[in-house]
Protein backbone atom coordinates (compact mmCIF):
# COMPACT_ATOMS: atom_id res chain seq x y z
CA UNK A 1 0.00 0.00 0.00
CA UNK A 2 1.60 3.64 -0.71
CA UNK A 3 1.75 5.85 1.94
CA UNK A 4 -0.67 8.72 1.87
CA UNK A 5 0.33 12.08 0.53
CA UNK A 6 -0.18 13.91 3.67
CA UNK A 7 -1.31 12.16 7.07
CA UNK A 8 -1.61 14.37 10.80
CA UNK A 9 -2.81 13.39 13.76
CA UNK A 10 -3.43 14.97 16.64
CA UNK A 11 -1.37 18.04 14.88
CA UNK A 12 -1.31 21.37 16.54
CA UNK A 13 0.59 24.25 16.36
CA UNK A 14 0.82 27.02 19.16
CA UNK A 15 2.49 30.47 18.98
CA UNK A 16 2.98 31.40 22.62
CA UNK A 17 -0.16 31.43 24.19
CA UNK A 18 -1.91 31.60 20.67
CA UNK A 19 -3.11 28.70 19.25
CA UNK A 20 -3.25 28.53 15.41
CA UNK A 21 -4.08 24.82 14.95
CA UNK A 22 -6.05 22.81 17.27
CA UNK A 23 -5.89 18.67 17.28
CA UNK A 24 -5.55 18.61 12.89
CA UNK A 25 -6.66 14.82 11.85
CA UNK A 26 -6.47 14.93 8.02
CA UNK A 27 -5.59 12.29 5.08
CA UNK A 28 -4.93 13.11 1.58
CA UNK A 29 -4.68 10.32 -0.66
CA UNK A 30 -2.26 10.82 -3.24
CA UNK A 31 -3.33 12.21 -6.19
CA UNK A 32 -5.83 14.34 -4.20
CA UNK A 33 -6.35 18.01 -5.22
CA UNK A 34 -7.08 19.71 -2.24
CA UNK A 35 -8.38 23.17 -2.26
CA UNK A 36 -8.32 25.03 1.79
CA UNK A 37 -10.41 27.08 2.60
CA UNK A 38 -10.73 29.41 5.58
CA UNK A 39 -11.15 32.57 6.76
CA UNK A 40 -8.31 35.00 8.07
CA UNK A 41 -5.78 33.70 10.56
CA UNK A 42 -7.76 30.10 10.50
CA UNK A 43 -3.71 28.43 9.96
CA UNK A 44 -3.74 27.85 6.47
CA UNK A 45 -0.66 28.99 6.14
CA UNK A 46 0.41 27.84 9.09
CA UNK A 47 -0.94 24.15 8.28
CA UNK A 48 1.20 24.26 4.73
CA UNK A 49 4.65 24.88 6.53
CA UNK A 50 4.15 21.76 8.67
CA UNK A 51 4.32 20.18 5.76
CA UNK A 52 7.45 21.70 4.16
CA UNK A 53 8.78 21.49 8.00
CA UNK A 54 8.77 25.23 8.42
CA UNK A 55 6.30 25.04 11.76
CA UNK A 56 9.25 26.66 13.37
CA UNK A 57 8.67 29.53 10.87
CA UNK A 58 12.05 31.71 10.96
CA UNK A 59 12.49 31.20 15.01
CA UNK A 60 11.23 34.74 15.51
CA UNK A 61 8.47 35.12 17.90
CA UNK A 62 8.95 33.50 20.93
CA UNK A 63 8.22 29.82 21.37
CA UNK A 64 6.18 27.52 19.42
CA UNK A 65 4.65 24.66 20.25
CA UNK A 66 3.97 21.73 17.95
CA UNK A 67 2.30 18.64 19.11
CA UNK A 68 0.85 15.72 17.20
CA UNK A 69 2.52 13.82 14.29
CA UNK A 70 2.67 14.88 10.24
CA UNK A 71 4.06 12.64 7.70
CA UNK A 72 4.85 13.24 3.76
CA UNK A 73 4.49 10.65 1.51
CA UNK A 74 4.90 8.47 4.69
CA UNK A 75 8.06 10.40 5.98
CA UNK A 76 8.54 13.38 8.69
CA UNK A 77 8.27 16.43 6.30
CA UNK A 78 12.23 17.05 7.10
CA UNK A 79 13.27 13.56 5.77
CA UNK A 80 11.38 14.18 2.49
CA UNK A 81 13.72 15.02 -0.45
CA UNK A 82 13.10 18.24 -0.99
CA UNK A 83 12.64 17.69 -4.89
CA UNK A 84 9.38 16.27 -3.54
CA UNK A 85 7.85 18.82 -3.05
CA UNK A 86 6.75 22.09 -5.18
CA UNK A 87 5.71 25.22 -3.30
CA UNK A 88 4.27 28.58 -4.09
CA UNK A 89 4.39 30.90 -1.01
CA UNK A 90 1.57 33.43 -0.30
CA UNK A 91 2.98 36.55 -2.59
CA UNK A 92 2.52 38.91 0.02
CA UNK A 93 6.39 38.16 2.35
CA UNK A 94 8.41 38.66 -0.82
CA UNK A 95 11.04 41.15 -1.18
CA UNK A 96 10.41 42.50 -5.17
CA UNK A 97 13.43 44.72 -4.37
CA UNK A 98 15.56 41.73 -5.31
CA UNK A 99 17.56 42.10 -8.48
CA UNK A 100 16.15 39.12 -10.51
CA UNK A 101 15.15 38.20 -14.03
CA UNK A 102 12.29 36.12 -13.85
CA UNK A 103 13.93 33.02 -15.94
CA UNK A 104 16.45 33.08 -12.75
CA UNK A 105 13.30 32.43 -10.27
CA UNK A 106 12.46 29.43 -12.08
CA UNK A 107 15.87 27.81 -12.40
CA UNK A 108 16.10 28.47 -8.48
CA UNK A 109 13.41 26.29 -8.19
CA UNK A 110 15.47 23.63 -10.16
CA UNK A 111 18.93 24.32 -8.18
CA UNK A 112 17.57 24.50 -4.61
CA UNK A 113 20.37 27.38 -4.63
CA UNK A 114 20.58 30.70 -6.90
CA UNK A 115 21.78 30.64 -10.02
CA UNK A 116 25.28 32.62 -10.56
CA UNK A 117 25.46 31.54 -14.19
CA UNK A 118 22.52 29.62 -16.37
CA UNK A 119 23.30 26.91 -18.24
CA UNK A 120 21.88 26.12 -21.46
CA UNK A 121 19.92 23.29 -20.57
CA UNK A 122 18.54 24.69 -17.42
CA UNK A 123 17.56 27.52 -19.62
CA UNK A 124 15.47 25.08 -21.83
CA UNK A 125 14.08 23.30 -19.18
CA UNK A 126 12.92 27.24 -17.58
CA UNK A 127 11.42 28.01 -20.75
CA UNK A 128 9.44 25.00 -21.04
CA UNK A 129 7.88 25.45 -18.01
CA UNK A 130 7.31 29.17 -18.55
CA UNK A 131 5.86 28.50 -21.50
CA UNK A 132 4.18 25.75 -20.49
CA UNK A 133 1.96 28.05 -17.95
CA UNK A 134 1.50 30.81 -20.20
CA UNK A 135 4.29 33.24 -19.23
CA UNK A 136 7.05 32.40 -21.95
CA UNK A 137 7.23 35.77 -22.65
CA UNK A 138 7.95 37.56 -19.50
CA UNK A 139 11.30 35.16 -19.11
CA UNK A 140 13.93 38.02 -19.34
CA UNK A 141 12.06 40.31 -17.23
CA UNK A 142 12.85 41.61 -13.93
CA UNK A 143 10.90 40.67 -11.05
CA UNK A 144 10.17 44.01 -9.39
CA UNK A 145 8.55 44.77 -12.91
CA UNK A 146 5.81 41.66 -12.52
CA UNK A 147 2.18 42.41 -12.26
CA UNK A 148 0.88 40.10 -9.21
CA UNK A 149 -0.79 37.63 -11.70
CA UNK A 150 2.22 37.68 -13.64
CA UNK A 151 4.35 36.73 -10.33
CA UNK A 152 1.94 33.90 -9.80
CA UNK A 153 2.59 32.39 -13.14
CA UNK A 154 6.40 32.48 -13.03
CA UNK A 155 6.10 30.91 -9.19
CA UNK A 156 4.26 28.48 -10.54
CA UNK A 157 6.54 27.49 -12.97
CA UNK A 158 9.21 27.76 -10.44
CA UNK A 159 7.18 25.07 -8.21
CA UNK A 160 6.66 22.72 -11.39
CA UNK A 161 10.18 22.88 -13.13
CA UNK A 162 11.06 20.17 -10.49
CA UNK A 163 8.75 17.91 -10.90
CA UNK A 164 6.88 17.30 -7.79
CA UNK A 165 4.72 14.52 -6.45
CA UNK A 166 3.02 17.35 -3.81
CA UNK A 167 2.23 20.74 -5.04
CA UNK A 168 1.82 23.10 -2.31
CA UNK A 169 0.38 26.22 -2.73
CA UNK A 170 -0.70 29.19 -0.70
CA UNK A 171 -3.29 31.59 -1.85
CA UNK A 172 -1.66 31.74 -5.94
CA UNK A 173 -5.05 33.00 -7.33
CA UNK A 174 -4.90 36.16 -5.15
CA UNK A 175 -4.18 39.31 -7.53
CA UNK A 176 -4.73 37.35 -10.48
CA UNK A 177 -7.40 38.11 -12.69
CA UNK A 178 -10.81 35.74 -13.47
CA UNK A 179 -9.24 34.03 -16.68
CA UNK A 180 -6.10 33.88 -15.23
CA UNK A 181 -7.36 31.74 -12.62
CA UNK A 182 -9.23 29.63 -15.03
CA UNK A 183 -5.25 29.39 -16.31
CA UNK A 184 -3.99 28.04 -13.15
CA UNK A 185 -6.67 25.25 -12.37
CA UNK A 186 -6.47 24.59 -16.24
CA UNK A 187 -2.39 23.95 -15.82
CA UNK A 188 -2.80 22.21 -12.30
CA UNK A 189 -5.44 20.29 -13.89
CA UNK A 190 -2.87 19.37 -16.54
CA UNK A 191 0.01 18.76 -14.58
CA UNK A 192 -1.88 16.48 -12.36
CA UNK A 193 -3.17 14.32 -14.96
CA UNK A 194 0.13 13.76 -16.70
CA UNK A 195 1.93 13.03 -12.97
CA UNK A 196 -0.44 12.13 -10.83
CA UNK A 197 0.55 14.72 -8.56
CA UNK A 198 -0.98 15.76 -5.19
CA UNK A 199 -2.40 19.27 -4.92
CA UNK A 200 -3.01 21.30 -1.78
CA UNK A 201 -3.58 24.73 -2.36
CA UNK A 202 -5.15 27.56 -0.49
CA UNK A 203 -7.72 29.57 -1.96
CA UNK A 204 -10.66 32.02 -0.83
CA UNK A 205 -13.02 31.46 -4.39
CA UNK A 206 -15.01 28.77 -3.13
CA UNK A 207 -16.88 28.61 -5.96
CA UNK A 208 -13.73 28.11 -8.16
CA UNK A 209 -12.56 25.48 -5.38
CA UNK A 210 -16.35 23.28 -5.71
CA UNK A 211 -15.85 22.91 -9.60
CA UNK A 212 -11.92 22.05 -9.34
CA UNK A 213 -11.35 20.17 -6.02
CA UNK A 214 -11.70 16.69 -5.38
CA UNK A 215 -11.72 17.54 -1.96
CA UNK A 216 -12.29 21.11 -0.20
CA UNK A 217 -10.75 20.73 3.68
CA UNK A 218 -12.18 23.74 5.84
CA UNK A 219 -10.01 24.61 7.66
CA UNK A 220 -10.86 27.56 11.10
CA UNK A 221 -7.62 26.71 13.80
CA UNK A 222 -9.63 23.30 13.73
CA UNK A 223 -10.94 20.83 10.97
CA UNK A 224 -14.82 22.28 10.08
CA UNK A 225 -15.27 19.88 7.09
CA UNK A 226 -13.60 17.79 5.17
CA UNK A 227 -14.58 15.66 2.17
CA UNK A 228 -15.87 16.16 -1.43
CA UNK A 229 -17.20 19.75 -2.30
CA UNK A 230 -20.64 18.93 -2.63
CA UNK A 231 -20.79 17.26 1.18
CA UNK A 232 -18.75 19.77 2.64
CA UNK A 233 -19.81 23.16 1.41
CA UNK A 234 -23.15 22.93 1.22
CA UNK A 235 -24.67 26.28 2.74
CA UNK A 236 -26.26 24.31 6.06
CA UNK A 237 -22.73 22.48 6.80
CA UNK A 238 -21.11 26.03 6.66
CA UNK A 239 -23.91 27.84 8.95
CA UNK A 240 -23.12 25.55 11.34
CA UNK A 241 -19.40 25.73 11.58
CA UNK A 242 -19.25 29.32 10.76
CA UNK A 243 -22.79 30.64 12.80
CA UNK A 244 -23.52 32.43 9.61
CA UNK A 245 -22.74 32.06 6.15
CA UNK A 246 -23.57 34.80 3.80
CA UNK A 247 -22.32 36.99 0.52
CA UNK A 248 -20.72 39.34 2.73
CA UNK A 249 -18.15 36.50 3.85
CA UNK A 250 -17.29 35.84 0.32
CA UNK A 251 -19.10 32.36 0.91
CA UNK A 252 -20.79 32.40 -2.88
CA UNK A 253 -22.32 28.87 -3.07
CA UNK A 254 -22.85 26.63 -6.27
CA UNK A 255 -27.09 27.50 -6.40
CA UNK A 256 -26.75 30.36 -4.70
CA UNK B 1 52.19 59.79 -9.29
CA UNK B 2 53.52 56.78 -11.18
CA UNK B 3 57.01 56.77 -8.68
CA UNK B 4 54.73 56.97 -5.84
CA UNK B 5 54.12 53.28 -6.11
CA UNK B 6 58.00 52.92 -5.70
CA UNK B 7 57.55 53.45 -2.21
CA UNK B 8 56.79 50.61 0.09
CA UNK B 9 54.35 52.17 1.77
CA UNK B 10 51.93 53.09 -0.81
CA UNK B 11 52.78 50.04 -2.31
CA UNK B 12 51.51 48.37 1.24
CA UNK B 13 48.20 51.12 1.00
CA UNK B 14 47.51 50.41 -2.77
CA UNK B 15 47.27 46.33 -1.65
CA UNK B 16 45.14 47.00 1.57
CA UNK B 17 42.89 49.42 -0.62
CA UNK B 18 42.11 46.91 -2.89
CA UNK B 19 41.35 43.98 -0.52
CA UNK B 20 38.98 45.97 1.40
CA UNK B 21 37.28 47.82 -0.85
CA UNK B 22 36.66 44.52 -2.54
CA UNK B 23 35.92 42.34 0.35
CA UNK B 24 34.00 44.87 1.89
CA UNK B 25 32.09 44.97 -1.24
CA UNK B 26 31.28 41.32 -1.72
CA UNK B 27 30.16 41.09 1.64
CA UNK B 28 28.13 44.36 1.61
CA UNK B 29 25.48 43.33 -1.22
CA UNK B 30 24.40 40.53 1.39
CA UNK B 31 23.94 43.38 3.66
CA UNK B 32 22.02 45.70 1.51
CA UNK B 33 20.32 43.65 -0.10
CA UNK B 34 18.98 41.75 3.46
CA UNK B 35 18.62 45.49 4.74
CA UNK B 36 21.48 45.35 6.95
CA UNK B 37 22.92 48.57 6.21
CA UNK B 38 23.50 49.27 9.46
CA UNK B 39 25.45 46.68 10.68
CA UNK B 40 28.12 48.12 9.38
CA UNK B 41 28.34 50.90 11.56
CA UNK B 42 27.15 49.17 14.10
CA UNK B 43 30.39 46.62 13.48
CA UNK B 44 32.70 49.27 13.14
CA UNK B 45 32.32 50.72 16.86
CA UNK B 46 32.30 47.49 18.53
CA UNK B 47 35.88 47.45 16.48
CA UNK B 48 36.63 50.65 18.06
CA UNK B 49 35.57 49.31 21.48
CA UNK B 50 37.69 46.54 20.78
CA UNK B 51 40.67 48.53 19.78
CA UNK B 52 40.38 50.57 22.76
CA UNK B 53 40.87 47.66 24.97
CA UNK B 54 43.27 46.26 23.03
CA UNK B 55 45.19 49.25 23.92
CA UNK B 56 44.21 49.09 27.48
CA UNK B 57 45.79 46.27 27.55
CA UNK B 58 49.27 46.82 26.11
CA UNK B 59 48.23 44.37 23.37
CA UNK B 60 48.28 44.39 19.50
CA UNK B 61 44.80 46.24 18.92
CA UNK B 62 44.20 43.56 16.15
CA UNK B 63 44.08 40.66 18.60
CA UNK B 64 41.50 41.91 20.73
CA UNK B 65 39.33 43.70 18.40
CA UNK B 66 38.85 40.57 16.12
CA UNK B 67 37.36 38.46 19.12
CA UNK B 68 35.45 41.35 20.26
CA UNK B 69 33.58 42.34 16.84
CA UNK B 70 32.78 38.62 16.09
CA UNK B 71 31.46 38.33 18.87
CA UNK B 72 29.42 41.28 19.06
CA UNK B 73 28.18 40.34 15.64
CA UNK B 74 26.66 36.87 16.51
CA UNK B 75 25.27 38.43 19.85
CA UNK B 76 23.39 41.05 17.18
CA UNK B 77 22.34 37.58 14.88
CA UNK B 78 21.31 35.48 18.03
CA UNK B 79 19.23 38.77 19.24
CA UNK B 80 17.51 38.61 15.29
CA UNK B 81 17.03 35.24 15.19
CA UNK B 82 15.50 35.34 18.89
CA UNK B 83 13.15 38.54 19.14
CA UNK B 84 10.75 39.99 17.86
CA UNK B 85 12.94 42.85 17.72
CA UNK B 86 13.70 44.48 13.93
CA UNK B 87 17.24 44.15 12.72
CA UNK B 88 17.99 47.97 13.38
CA UNK B 89 16.97 47.68 16.93
CA UNK B 90 19.21 45.15 17.58
CA UNK B 91 22.08 46.15 15.58
CA UNK B 92 21.70 50.06 17.45
CA UNK B 93 21.95 47.86 20.43
CA UNK B 94 25.18 46.50 20.35
CA UNK B 95 26.09 49.24 18.38
CA UNK B 96 25.35 51.71 21.47
CA UNK B 97 26.92 49.66 23.70
CA UNK B 98 30.27 49.07 21.54
CA UNK B 99 30.64 52.86 21.65
CA UNK B 100 29.67 53.23 25.85
CA UNK B 101 32.68 50.55 25.79
CA UNK B 102 35.22 51.66 23.52
CA UNK B 103 34.48 55.30 25.25
CA UNK B 104 35.50 53.51 28.77
CA UNK B 105 37.95 51.96 27.62
CA UNK B 106 39.92 54.93 26.16
CA UNK B 107 39.22 57.04 29.19
CA UNK B 108 40.64 54.31 31.42
CA UNK B 109 43.69 54.54 29.37
CA UNK B 110 45.96 57.17 30.47
CA UNK B 111 47.39 60.03 28.28
CA UNK B 112 46.42 60.55 24.95
CA UNK B 113 45.58 58.00 22.53
CA UNK B 114 47.09 59.25 19.21
CA UNK B 115 47.05 55.16 17.58
CA UNK B 116 42.85 56.05 18.32
CA UNK B 117 42.93 58.67 16.42
CA UNK B 118 44.39 56.46 13.39
CA UNK B 119 41.44 54.21 13.69
CA UNK B 120 38.72 56.61 14.56
CA UNK B 121 39.55 58.27 10.47
CA UNK B 122 41.39 55.86 9.49
CA UNK B 123 45.29 55.98 7.74
CA UNK B 124 45.38 53.79 5.15
CA UNK B 125 49.43 55.11 5.00
CA UNK B 126 50.04 52.88 7.80
CA UNK B 127 48.99 49.73 6.90
CA UNK B 128 52.14 47.08 8.42
CA UNK B 129 53.14 44.21 7.07
CA UNK B 130 51.55 42.33 9.38
CA UNK B 131 48.31 43.98 8.65
CA UNK B 132 48.30 42.91 4.90
CA UNK B 133 49.11 39.80 6.07
CA UNK B 134 45.93 39.44 8.43
CA UNK B 135 44.01 40.82 5.34
CA UNK B 136 45.27 38.32 3.14
CA UNK B 137 44.02 35.46 5.04
CA UNK B 138 40.98 37.13 5.62
CA UNK B 139 40.28 37.43 1.33
CA UNK B 140 41.45 34.03 1.35
CA UNK B 141 39.61 32.76 3.77
CA UNK B 142 35.95 34.54 2.02
CA UNK B 143 37.51 33.35 -1.15
CA UNK B 144 37.11 29.50 0.10
CA UNK B 145 33.84 30.31 0.91
CA UNK B 146 32.31 31.64 -2.66
CA UNK B 147 31.22 27.99 -3.13
CA UNK B 148 28.78 29.34 -0.88
CA UNK B 149 27.06 32.37 -2.99
CA UNK B 150 24.41 30.54 -4.63
CA UNK B 151 22.96 29.21 -0.92
CA UNK B 152 23.32 33.07 0.74
CA UNK B 153 21.75 34.48 -2.11
CA UNK B 154 18.86 31.82 -1.96
CA UNK B 155 18.72 33.36 1.51
CA UNK B 156 18.89 36.92 0.91
CA UNK B 157 16.03 36.32 -2.22
CA UNK B 158 13.73 34.38 -0.14
CA UNK B 159 14.45 33.00 3.30
CA UNK B 160 11.51 30.85 3.88
CA UNK B 161 12.13 29.00 0.24
CA UNK B 162 15.47 28.57 1.49
CA UNK B 163 14.23 26.68 4.38
CA UNK B 164 11.85 25.09 2.55
CA UNK B 165 14.38 23.51 0.50
CA UNK B 166 16.73 22.64 3.90
CA UNK B 167 19.33 24.69 3.08
CA UNK B 168 21.76 25.82 6.44
CA UNK B 169 20.23 28.92 6.65
CA UNK B 170 20.63 29.88 10.10
CA UNK B 171 24.35 28.65 9.87
CA UNK B 172 25.05 30.35 7.16
CA UNK B 173 23.94 33.80 8.86
CA UNK B 174 25.56 33.42 11.53
CA UNK B 175 28.75 32.67 9.27
CA UNK B 176 28.34 35.93 7.45
CA UNK B 177 28.12 37.51 10.55
CA UNK B 178 31.31 36.54 11.97
CA UNK B 179 32.97 37.09 8.43
CA UNK B 180 31.58 40.66 8.13
CA UNK B 181 32.86 41.58 11.90
CA UNK B 182 36.16 39.86 10.09
CA UNK B 183 36.29 42.24 7.27
CA UNK B 184 34.90 45.43 9.22
CA UNK B 185 37.87 44.83 11.88
CA UNK B 186 40.69 44.31 9.42
CA UNK B 187 39.46 47.20 7.08
CA UNK B 188 39.12 49.62 10.55
CA UNK B 189 42.65 50.84 10.34
CA UNK B 190 42.18 51.54 6.84
CA UNK B 191 39.15 53.43 6.35
CA UNK B 192 38.51 54.71 9.78
CA UNK B 193 35.26 53.45 11.99
CA UNK B 194 33.67 56.52 11.05
CA UNK B 195 33.66 55.79 7.15
CA UNK B 196 33.18 52.23 7.97
CA UNK B 197 29.65 52.22 6.45
CA UNK B 198 30.32 53.69 3.41
CA UNK B 199 32.83 50.58 2.38
CA UNK B 200 30.15 48.24 2.80
CA UNK B 201 27.47 50.14 1.56
CA UNK B 202 28.40 52.15 -1.38
CA UNK B 203 29.80 49.87 -3.94
CA UNK B 204 26.88 47.31 -3.19
CA UNK B 205 24.10 50.28 -3.85
CA UNK B 206 25.69 51.33 -7.02
CA UNK B 207 25.88 47.91 -8.70
CA UNK B 208 22.42 47.64 -7.61
CA UNK B 209 20.83 50.56 -9.30
CA UNK B 210 22.90 49.17 -12.38
CA UNK B 211 22.25 45.72 -12.05
CA UNK B 212 19.38 43.00 -13.41
CA UNK B 213 20.27 40.04 -11.72
CA UNK B 214 21.85 39.59 -8.12
CA UNK B 215 25.18 37.93 -9.68
CA UNK B 216 25.78 40.95 -11.95
CA UNK B 217 25.44 43.03 -8.62
CA UNK B 218 27.95 40.97 -6.80
CA UNK B 219 30.60 41.41 -9.63
CA UNK B 220 29.33 45.18 -9.90
CA UNK B 221 29.70 46.10 -6.80
CA UNK B 222 33.60 44.25 -5.98
CA UNK B 223 34.67 45.92 -9.29
CA UNK B 224 33.65 49.16 -7.99
CA UNK B 225 34.81 49.50 -4.73
CA UNK B 226 38.29 47.95 -5.48
CA UNK B 227 38.48 50.34 -8.12
CA UNK B 228 37.36 53.20 -5.91
CA UNK B 229 40.49 52.40 -4.07
CA UNK B 230 42.75 54.01 -7.11
CA UNK B 231 41.10 57.64 -7.31
CA UNK B 232 40.69 57.83 -3.88
CA UNK B 233 44.48 56.86 -3.34
CA UNK B 234 45.46 59.01 -6.33
CA UNK B 235 43.97 61.78 -4.85
CA UNK B 236 44.85 61.65 -0.92
CA UNK B 237 48.25 61.37 -2.36
CA UNK B 238 48.70 64.34 -4.83
CA UNK B 239 46.48 66.53 -2.40
CA UNK B 240 47.48 65.44 1.23
CA UNK B 241 43.83 64.85 2.05
CA UNK B 242 43.18 61.63 4.17
CA UNK B 243 42.58 58.28 2.05
CA UNK B 244 39.49 56.95 3.41
CA UNK B 245 37.79 60.30 2.85
CA UNK B 246 39.26 60.44 -0.43
CA UNK B 247 37.67 56.97 -1.13
CA UNK B 248 34.41 57.10 0.10
CA UNK B 249 33.99 60.68 -1.82
CA UNK B 250 35.20 58.95 -4.65
CA UNK B 251 32.32 56.04 -4.23
CA UNK B 252 29.56 59.07 -3.48
CA UNK B 253 30.45 60.72 -6.74
CA UNK B 254 29.92 57.15 -8.52
CA UNK B 255 26.74 56.90 -6.41
CA UNK B 256 25.59 60.12 -8.08
CA UNK B 257 26.43 59.01 -11.32
CA UNK B 258 24.81 55.95 -11.18
CA UNK B 259 21.41 57.38 -10.10
CA UNK B 260 21.87 59.61 -12.83
CA UNK B 261 22.63 57.05 -15.33
CA UNK B 262 19.24 55.61 -14.47
CA UNK B 263 17.30 58.42 -14.70
CA UNK B 264 18.33 58.79 -18.92
N1 LIG C 1 5.60 32.58 13.47
C1 LIG C 1 4.48 33.02 14.04
N2 LIG C 1 4.50 33.56 15.28
C2 LIG C 1 3.37 34.02 15.87
N3 LIG C 1 2.16 33.97 15.32
C3 LIG C 1 2.04 33.46 14.10
C4 LIG C 1 3.19 32.95 13.39
N4 LIG C 1 2.77 32.50 12.19
C5 LIG C 1 1.44 32.71 12.15
N5 LIG C 1 0.99 33.26 13.30
C6 LIG C 1 -0.40 33.58 13.62
O1 LIG C 1 -1.15 32.41 13.47
C7 LIG C 1 -2.41 32.71 12.88
C8 LIG C 1 -2.61 31.86 11.67
O2 LIG C 1 -1.74 32.30 10.68
P1 LIG C 1 -1.81 31.76 9.19
O3 LIG C 1 -1.59 30.30 9.19
O4 LIG C 1 -0.85 32.57 8.41
O5 LIG C 1 -3.31 32.11 8.79
P2 LIG C 1 -4.00 32.05 7.37
O6 LIG C 1 -5.11 31.07 7.50
O7 LIG C 1 -4.56 33.43 7.11
O8 LIG C 1 -2.98 31.64 6.35
C9 LIG C 1 -2.41 34.19 12.58
O9 LIG C 1 -3.16 34.84 13.57
C10 LIG C 1 -0.96 34.59 12.65
O10 LIG C 1 -0.82 35.90 13.12
MG1 LIG D 1 -2.07 32.61 4.83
Amino acid sequence: MTAAAVEMKGYSVRFGDFRALQEVNLTVPQGAFVAIVGPNGAGKSTLLKALLGLERGSLRDGPTQVSGTVRVMGLPPRQVPPGWVGYVPQVKGFDRSFPALALEVVVSGLRRRWPFLITAPERKKAEEMLDRVGALALANRRLGRLSGGELQRVYLARSLIREPRLLLLDEPATGVDVVGEADLYRHLEAYQAERGATILMITHDWEAAQHHASAVLVLNRRVVGYGPPERVLCHECLSQAFGHVGHEHGLVLKGD
Amino acid sequence: MLEALQLPFMQRALLAGLLVGGLASYLGVMVVQRRLSFLGDGLAHAAFAGVALGLLLHQEPLWVAIPFAVGVSLAITWVRERSSLSDDTAIGIFFAMSAALGVLFMSLRQGFAPDAVAYLFGSILTVTPTDLWVMGLVALGVAALLPLWPDWAYATFDRELALADRRPVLLHDYLLAALIALVVVVSVKVVGIVLMAAFIVIPAAIARLLSQTFAAMTLGAVGIGAFSVLPGLAAAYLFDIPAGSAIVLTQALFFLLALGLRRF
